[in-house]
């Protein structure tokens, strides 16, 4: 949980207040910042895939592609 | 001004569900007649779409129907999950009040019971507003998504609902565009 160096672009870590009073142990917290947020407007002569990955990812564009579960989210293997 | 469809006989995208566990269903359900739901999402695109500038409401069909193709799989989901069900694997899933009122039906409520209503949705017939509220939805949906991959290890559905969050994804983005086309829409005007 302490490790947080991995995190790929798409998401952010943050943590809140921990009591020592709190009853349960205290869980780091990330959010998706997804590729359309970051660009909002798409540009002409962009990647692509392959016609048939296309299908299957939900999107021609690897630069909108946003994969959940993340492979790595604050640097465990998920 | 008119909708038209070609209906295709078939899904979006497959629909394999691999593991016994009606107690998905009961999650599943949300984003097939909850508030941030594929239903509400149709309703509301292709109702705005009416009073949309021109240049925009192609998007809001396009979207608007795709949102029920998507519809059609989280049915298929439910419905595979539920259908040889019985009544007491049903209840042992938190099913039994919809087992009460519903039988073996799909109904639209959300996850804990409410019935959609048209309250979850808006058309306030002003494009930035309503176009605003649509990116909203989108990412709300996607959010969804990520809570109902969290609570299933069934690879096959994983498969099915990463694709329809990476559609959600796919329509921000539209949507976002949308309001650039807009932003445009009153600098060229100004022009004339």
């Amino acid at each position: 949980m302490s490790t947080v160096e991995k995190t790929p672009s798409q998401w952010r870590v943050y943590r809140s207040y921990h009591s020592p009073f709190d009853p349960c142990s205290p869980r780091t917290r990330y959010f998706n910042v997804p590729p359309n947020v970051l660009q909002p407007f798409q540009t002409s002569a962009r990647k692509q895939f392959a016609p048939h990955e296309a299908l299957r990812k939900g999107t021609l564009w690897p630069e909108y592609y946003s994969p959940y579960p993340p492979e790595t989210r604050g640097g465990e293997a998920e | 001004m008119k909708a038209i469809w070609i209906y295709e006989k078939k899904l979006q995208y497959p629909v394999r569900v691999s593991k016994c566990d009606p107690k998905l269903a009961k999650m599943l359900i949300e984003q097939y007649g909850g508030a941030d739901g594929e239903l509400s999402a149709a309703l509301r695109y292709l109702n705005q779409r009416y009073s949309i500038p021109d240049k925009v409401i192609g998007l809001l069909t396009d979207i608007g129907t795709e949102e029920f193709a998507h519809l059609e799989m989280i049915a298929t989901m439910v419905y595979k999950l539920t259908k040889d069900a019985t009544p007491d694997q049903l209840r042992a899933a938190g099913l039994a009040d919809h087992y009460v009122n519903h039988g073996h039906a799909l109904f639209y409520h959300d996850a804990a019971g409410n019935p959609w209503t048209a309250t979850y949705i808006q058309a306030k017939g002003d494009p930035i507003a309503d176009l605003y509220e649509d990116i909203a939805a989108e990412e709300k949906a996607r959010a969804t998504y990520q809570w109902i991959i969290d609570n299933t290890d069934d690879p096959d559905i994983v498969d099915s609902l990463r694709f329809l969050r990476e559609r959600e994804v796919v329509h921000s983005l539209r949507f976002r565009e949308a309001v650039e086309i807009l932003k445009e829409y009153n600098s060229t005007k100004k022009l004339f």
